[in-house]
């Protein structure tokens, strides 16, 4: 469910990977952990990343908050603002459009009744539209969290949205993990 | 001749686990280089294998490795750019998911070459799977000796990690990658200095494509002569061709550079023809910043020579009638597709990747956006044609780094040799093509 409430604190399994990660860069350059940091933290805290999230990955990189802002509102993966339980990416550049995303994407809006940047009533499914995701070969081209999903059709798309609406779909997992 | 070098083994079964790369003789370069070697030498054998950078600039590889900066006792890094997204190119993704060993075991040569210490392959942050799966191999070579302390008791150490990106197709330049590896925005960097001198950590750095790297453990394992003796002229070697679009068979293909581009296209051996019989109308040969051009010159240069898939017969007449082989991405489009429309998801591309450091490239690719927009939603009027050429002649060299070019010879070669479809959509106030 869409959720406003921030878990930030990681657990001891989680701090360890943290730790693992910010060792494999020289002493005193943990910064350039940020990236895998922020898509942990994201993860943990249903898909976005609050304020309150950044802070505590500030603290956990010794490093000040603003320079976690100024990084995390540059990248496209990061969400600033909640999002649903399941966010559906449609790539919208050159070669899928060539193979049919605009139909695609049309469809996901029609069976989800949003827009893409929206998020349903229920918090269950949000809809994003993004650039080349380098799978053009397979296009038409949607990710969902870690998974690529290739060569879609309006059938294929319906029945992963029945599985998904069925499983009660998560994208936000670790993706180390 | 084709599935040479890079994609010989890339069906076998298994083949990113490390007994099934092995028994292929997987690591065999890392065994003779470490043995036979040294560090300049392997250099020597990379420029004279006459290997050419294949993220897309095509800058000659041992040639970059020669400028490092050995003269002090800094750290050196060797960097992967595994930043794979300029639109129409997936051949890397290949590599990563189903040969990561080869990867791992190019870098190795790299890093010994280099004399870099700790290493990083950056991969773009969408491809978290596949970055699990270099992890996995990574771990793997640890176990087996070819990474850590004093592999295979040479004295040569080395430490390997997978970066992620988070999305941002403008940490593929190699100094916006470098910032974003620092954990900073993917600002690109004023050149000079170069990675060469002041790179990672302001430690001198090379940073080189995924398929730039692949190639590194044949050439050690045949030799310079034997690489430099595939291809034509300068262009050396094999390429990854990622084939996308209106073709029968879309896919990852190596090609020996000099096939002819009509074979390539028309062959069963490889994009086996144009969709549903239809006829082909243009070609993004390399990637969606390179020039498009229109089906007679793709096939043919302005001489009426065949044109070949190399770095010289691609650009072949230059802008005016040629484009580049880029990163191999190559984008076919068939006599239904318009040009227009294709060339605003590319714009609406670059206006979304642009950092916004320079002026010209972050409002230049928004207005080029919102005008593409206006003439293909039948809005336009006869003077944006123009205006849209004006903003890319000064976006082209004004900015810090190329996404201003890319984002500026997709429009201005689109105009060129489609200028008639521009019109046509603003005298019907329409788009001529749409269903």
């Amino acid at each position: 469910m869409q959720s406003n409430t921030n878990n930030t604190e990681f657990n001891s399994e989680t701090l360890a990977l943290v730790n693992l990660i910010i060792n494999r860069y020289p002493q005193g350059k943990q910064k350039s952990a940020i990236l895998p940091v922020l898509h942990i933290a994201q993860a943990e805290n249903n898909g976005w990343l609050s304020a309150e999230t950044m802070d505590y990955v500030a603290s956990l990189l010794e490093i000040q908050p603003i320079e976690v802002y100024e990084v995390a509102s540059f990248y496209s993966m990061f969400n600033l603002q909640p999002v649903g339980n399941c966010m559906i990416e449609v790539c919208q550049t050159g070669p899928c459009w060539l193979k049919g995303s605009e139909e695609i994407l049309a469809h996901f809006e029609k069976r989800l009744g949003i827009k893409p940047g929206e998020t349903t009533p229920d918090g269950k499914f949000s809809l994003k539209t993004v650039e080349c995701l380098a799978a053009c070969g397979n296009a038409p081209v949607i990710q969902v969290g870690t998974e690529y999903h290739e060569k879609i059709t309006i059938e294929k798309a319906d029945k992963l949205l029945n599985k998904w609406q069925a499983e009660n779909k998560c994208s936000h997992t670790n993706p180390y993990l | 001749m084709a599935k040479q070098i890079l994609l010989n083994n890339i069906d076998v079964p298994g083949l990113a686990s490390y007994e099934v790369y092995r028994k292929l003789g997987g690591y065999s370069s890392v065994e003779k280089t470490l043995k036979n070697y040294t560090p300049d030498e392997v250099t020597a054998e990379v420029k004279k294998s006459g290997l050419r950078g294949r993220g897309g600039a095509g800058f000659p590889a041992g040639m970059k490795w020669g400028f490092i900066d050995k003269s002090t006792d800094n750290p050196r890094y060797f960097v992967c750019n595994f930043d794979e997204s300029e639109p129409g190119t997936f051949k890397d993704r290949h590599i990563g998911q189903l040969n990561p060993h080869q990867l791992i075991e190019g870098m190795i040569l790299g890093s010994y070459a280099l004399g870099a210490r700790t290493s990083y392959i950056y991969i773009r942050g969408e491809l978290f799977y596949v970055l699990q799966i270099i992890e996995k191999a990574i771990d793997e070579a640890y176990r087996n000796g070819f990474l850590g302390e004093n592999i295979l008791g040479s004295g040569y150490s080395l430490d390997l990690h997978c970066h992620p990106g988070a999305g941002a197709y403008i940490c593929g330049e190699e100094t916006a990658l470098i910032e974003s590896l620092e954990g900073k925005r993917g600002n690109p960097r004023i050149k000079p200095p170069f990675p060469a001198i002041i790179g990672l950590y302001n430690c001198p750095t090379v940073v080189n494509n995924v398929e730039t790297i692949a190639n590194l453990p044949w050439i050690m394992n045949n030799g310079a002569d034997a690489y430099a003796a595939i291809g034509i002229g300068n262009s050396k070697g094999t390429k990854l061709i990622s084939a996308c679009g209106h073709i029968n068979k879309p896919g990852i293909y190596e090609i020996e550079l000099g096939l002819p581009v009509e074979e390539f296209i028309y062959s069963d051996e490889y994009c086996g023809g144009i969709l549903n019989g239809k006829k082909l109308k243009a070609v993004v040969a390399g990637g969606s910043s390179v020039p498009v051009l229109p089906a007679e010159l793709i096939l043919r240069t302005a001489n009426g020579e065949p044109r070949l898939m190399s770095y010289e017969s691609l650009s072949d007449g230059g802008f005016q009638s040629g484009t580049m082989l880029g990163s191999g991405g190559f984008i076919v489009m068939d006599e239904t597709t318009c040009i227009v429309k294709n060339l605003l998801t590319f714009s609406r591309f670059y206006h979304h990747e642009s950092c916004g450091q320079c002026s010209p490239c972050r409002e230049g690719t928004g207005w080029i956006e919102k005008i593409l927009h206006r003439i293909e939603s039948g809005k336009g009027s006869m003077k944006d044609i123009d205006l849209l050429a004006d903003i890319a002649k000064h976006i082209e060299g004004n900015t810090i780094c190329p996404l201003g070019d890319a984002a500026a010879w997709p429009v201005a070669s689109a105009i060129r040799h489609f200028r008639e479809e521009f019109e046509d959509h603003i005298k019907l106030q329409r788009c001529p093509l749409s269903k």
